[in-house]
């Protein structure tokens, strides 16, 4: 399977990551590259195998229901770049 | 030529934890903005989740109550998108192996014909932040409180057929949720939210292309902004055009829907499992030791109403809408000794709730306990009160000026039922009515209703009305 350019700039522009138009090309031919190795491992027989969801072969540790943080919205918007009324500011999302 | 429609409900249910699903900040509604959001909760570079372990519990129960198969390795996944409320720039959600499985939940249809809807999954995952528009021009402000909050995304298969059909179904799941103890129901806050997928087709055709209903807060709404949006659709479809999948918004005001936002993107959220996360196993003993803990459920109690208590199906069903209704109610039959559960009933659906609806209050808020109501039901009983003057005191009671037997005390509300007084109060009437008991034995025993009301009123409502009319009836002879 090879990807195309309109297949790079699709995914760019979901994970927000910038490609220049210049490296499209390559950029595409990497990715390509990444997926011929998937079409080889698609020949192995996966029949009966778990999909691995973690490579550490470990259960989950959990905690037990309490309220242990306390509030530190003071400190934590110190490094926020834009704060008001105690909301962190973006560019409007919404128009 | 008909349409056929297809419905499948999305709904998210806000777990009752005191914490966050993956990190210790409270959950508590309605603080102050971001003043219950952490490092985790932000998103930080570095900072693990750790999974709280109350929500595998109530996941479970849910699971149990709905016949399903529960995820003995479920696998916890990022749903990758963004949005300014989601810091971290994915949802941790569960995709594949997701905690609970295929299910069902049974509804009851208008008729009074069940129908089974089948359960898809439902999934263990964090709610995200809140926007907030119009704090400074240009900008759009972040509360991140709600960030991490655990949620349970409750899928059904598309397997409804009516804007009521769905309404019964997200009913039943509400007040199951809630027997349950996993969710508080409050839907204004959005601890319990609907979204609606809503298609049409031609009979025997395949599903057509579905539009998403969101954040609707009421089941009145949801009935309303489905059955606005079936009509949308097929008149779209019959007059050329074709429904794209999108997000639409029920506007109440004008009752129509319109446009989000296009979802053109939105089925590429490049799920992958969440490398910060193990997966969950859960063992048969820990389900076992959860199913012992399995409350009675809505449908067994009403049905037990019915056949232990002898109640009608109406008066069954209202006493079971919550289960703090159900509880309440079983209590006050227990503190009565089960003397007269149809007059427990009667006062549980009629004087109890009305005065809650009146005052806009829940069966936990009522300002009369469960052992108020059997003290008072007990003194009608043993004939110290009439039902009517048992109003009085019930009210009385409402606004706190104590227990029954005090509120009959001070008030002097104690049934007349000495044969002497009744006597006399029976006599002074007779003596001062010689025209109406003229016409009684004349041949109008109407009038016997005349003398009774004179003689209540005579007596402040206190006559006990069974002695006056037997003594009546004796004297008119």
């Amino acid at each position: 399977m090879s990807l195309g350019k309109t297949e790079v700039k699709y995914i760019s522009r979901l994970t927000q990551i910038d490609v220049r138009e210049e490296a499209v090309e390559g950029v595409a031919e990497k990715l390509s590259n990444i997926l011929e190795l998937f079409a080889q491992m698609e020949a192995a027989d996966t029949k009966d195998v778990l999909p691995m969801a973690h490579p550490l072969d470990a259960v989950q540790r959990l905690r037990v229901d309490v309220v242990t943080e306390v509030d530190q919205h003071e400190k934590l918007q110190a490094i926020a770049p834009a704060v008001a009324e105690a909301h962190y500011l973006v560019p409007q999302v919404i128009e | 030529m008909s349409w056929e429609v297809v419905i499948g409900l999305e709904i998210h249910a806000q777990l009752t934890t005191k914490s966050k699903i993956f990190s210790g900040a409270s959950t508590a509604y309605g603080a102050a903005p971001n003043t219950q959001a952490c490092p985790i909760d932000l998103g930080m570079p570095g900072m693990l989740p750790v999974l709280n372990q109350a929500v595998i519990g109530k996941s479970i129960i849910l699971g149990l109550a709905l016949d399903a198969e529960i995820g003995k390795r479920s696998v916890f996944d990022r749903k990758n998108y963004f949005y300014p409320d989601l810091p971290k720039g994915y949802q941790t959600s569960q995709f594949e192996f997701p905690i609970v499985g295929q299910g069902k939940l049974e509804i009851e249809l208008e008729d009074g014909s069940k129908k089974v809807i089948g359960v898809t999954r439902a999934h263990l995952e964090e709610d995200a932040g809140k926007s907030v528009h119009g704090l400074v021009p240009g900008q759009t402000g972040v509360d991140l409180n709600r960030s991490g909050t655990p949620l349970l995304e409750i899928v059904s298969d598309p397997d409804m057929s009516s804007a009521k059909e769905a309404v019964a179904y997200a009913k039943k799941m509400h007040e199951l949720v809630q027997y349950l103890g996993i969710c508080d129901g409050n839907m204004q806050e959005g601890s319990f939210r609907v979204d609606s997928n809503v298609s049409v087709r031609r009979p025997g055709e395949p599903l057509g292309t579905r539009a998403e209903l969101k954040n609707i807060n009421s089941f009145r709404f949801i009935e309303k902004a489905i059955e606005i949006e079936i009509e949308r659709q097929i008149e779209l479809i019959e007059g050329g055009g074709t429904v794209v999948q999108e997000t639409r918004l029920y506007d109440a005001d004008n009752n129509t829907t319109r446009s989000m936002r296009t979802k053109e993107d939105a089925n590429d959220y490049r799920y992958f499992p969440c490398p910060d996360l193990l997966p969950i196993i859960i063992t048969d003993e820990e389900i076992e030791a959860i199913r012992a803990t399995l409350p009675e459920l809505p449908d067994a109690k009403r049905i037990r109403f019915v056949s232990e208590f002898g109640l009608s199906e109406y008066d069954a069903s209202v006493l079971t809408s919550s289960r703090a209704m159900a509880e309440f109610f079983e209590k006050v039959v227990e503190l009565t000794e089960a003397k007269d559960i149809k007059l427990c009933a009667n006062w549980m659906t009629s004087g109890f709730s009305a005065a809650l609806n009146r005052d806009s209050l829940s069966v936990e808020q009522s300002p009369v306990s469960a052992e108020g109501l059997a003290g008072m039901i007990l003194r009608i009983l043993d004939n110290s009160i009439s039902g009517k003057i048992a109003k009085q005191v019930f009210e009385a009671m409402w606004n706190g000026e104590g227990s029954a037997d005090e509120i009959i005390d001070v008030k002097g509300l104690k049934q007349i039922t000495d044969t002497g007084a009744i006597e006399s109060l029976v006599d002074d009437v007779l003596a001062n009515n010689p025209e109406q008991v003229e016409a009684y034995k004349a041949g109008q025993t109407k009038m016997l209703g005349y003398f009774v009301g004179q003689i209540m009123k005579a007596s402040g409502g206190q006559a006990n009305p069974g002695q006056v009319n037997k003594m009546l009836v004796s004297k008119l002879k």
